[in-house]
């Protein structure tokens, strides 16, 4: 039960783990200096948010492992987040577009996962749930804006929004450790929560007078360990200080 | 009325002592950070919570305490405890103060906080005039705990201490 237990939390973290990676690129180079601060900020919350994800699941795994070695030294088919999360910074569009559609299937989530049976999850969603409600928060006045804005930016977002979206349903489709685990009570099952969330994307659009995509078919993987090409890259950057010179510490 | 009943009468003044290191002006207690601190067998044992997850000030508190405590003459433990989440709530009334002192306008209650952020209402007073004719510049500002502000007044832009409740 344990190592599944850890397997499950390692999963959880990944999302924030690479969204996190992926913000931090932004550092010094957002739209505006308030962005900037803004983007680097939920980075931050999200990273924190991993080391309390990464640092039970070492307790549980035991052995050698520390939320260092999860967290640097595992290779692309044992990171288990979706696929939305590793799309790149392509523009300002597409960062606030991927960040609304995770923010609120972030949201969702914590909000099950504050009732989990098991007490540390427990404690760390009631805690994350605090700070997500400010993403959502940025990311969705973002969207608004951008669509309600100027024609150029109503273009880029329409575009950035029809990109993504095809990566929004693997989000709220269950792997069969996310059934596992909310079966035995700890873990959601994502799609307890799918009208909700495409729900609350849709009303989202509609104020942002962006049309809402019809496609039918979406991308998955990520749960798997199957990843799209910018996943490698990530983690090129990522764990470059850990390759290269092994047990550093800062 | 501070709330400090958590912490043992022994280790209050010490900790006391303990300066938030992103906020100086604000002591460890003040910020509402240690959640208990006791004295069993002679040896210290202290709890202290994140205001936020990735507040990169955590392991500097906790190094900070052991080193004033040990300078107390007291062998301690430093405990990192997520629950209950940290809320605002919890800065006490002197910390309050101090966070206006410095020029930071302290967290409102959770509708106020909403419709700041929002930019629905100008509420928050300005901490260099007492204006509240303030607008919201960013949601995010110098650390995670914190959004930007601007008085329209005083011209002045200010920090402001978001509620989280
Ligand atoms: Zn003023």
């Amino acid at each position: 039960m344990n190592k599944t237990l850890a397997a499950y939390v390692i999963q959880i973290a990944d999302n924030n783990l690479i969204l996190a990676q992926r913000l931090g690129e932004l550092c010094g180079h957002a739209a505006t200096i308030e962005t900037d601060i803004a983007l680097t900020n939920i980075s931050l919350d999200l990273f924190g948010q991993v080391r309390s994800y990464f640092q039970y699941a070492a307790s549980l795994t035991g052995a050698e492992a520390t939320e260092d070695t999860i967290a640097f030294l595992r290779v692309e088919n044992e990171y288990k987040n979706a696929l939305l999360v590793e799309q790149p910074n392509t523009d300002f569009a597409y960062v606030i577009a991927r960040q609304c559609f995770y923010d609120h299937f972030h949201l969702l989530f914590l909000q099950k996962l504050q009732h989990s049976s098991d007490e540390t999850l427990r404690a760390i969603a009631s805690k994350a749930i605090k700070e997500v409600t400010y993403h959502v928060r940025f990311s969705s006045d973002w969207l608004i804006r951008l669509g309600d804005g100027t024609e150029e930016s109503h273009n880029k977002i329409t575009q950035a929004v029809q990109d993504l979206w095809v990566y929004t349903n693997e989000l709220v489709t269950a792997a069969p450790i996310e059934i596992e685990m909310a079966d035995a009570g700890i873990g959601v099952n994502p799609e307890s929560f799918r009208d909700e969330y495409y729900g609350a994307l849709t009303s989202i659009l509609n104020e942002a007078t962006i049309p809402v995509p019809e496609q039918k078919y979406f991308q998955k993987g990520g749960k798997q360990g199957i990843h799209t090409e910018h996943m490698g890259y990530i983690l090129t950057e990522m764990q470059y200080m850990q390759r290269t010179y092994p047990n550093m510490t800062w | 009325m501070d709330n400090l009943q958590h912490i043992a009468p022994e280790l209050l003044p010490i900790l006391k002592q303990i300066a938030d290191p992103e906020i100086p002006v604000l002591s460890i207690v003040d910020m509402g950070v240690v959640r208990s601190a006791r004295i069993i067998n002679s040896e210290a044992f202290v709890e202290i919570t994140p205001t936020y997850s990735g507040c990169p000030a955590m392991d500097v508190i906790g190094d900070d305490i052991k080193k004033a405590l040990e300078k107390a003459g007291f062998s301690s433990q430093v405990k990192l405890i997520l629950s209950p989440a940290w809320t605002t709530d919890w800065i006490t009334p002197h910390g309050r103060d101090a966070l206006l002192k410095y020029g930071i306008a302290p967290p409102m209650n959770p509708d106020a906080d909403k419709s700041a952020l929002l930019g629905n209402k100008k509420v928050v007073p300005c901490p260099q005039c007492g204006s509240t004719n303030t607008v919201m510049i960013s949601q995010f500002g110098s650390t995670a705990c914190k959004a930007l502000l601007r008085c329209e007044d005083c011209k002045e832009p200010f920090d402001y201490f978001k509620c989280l409740r």
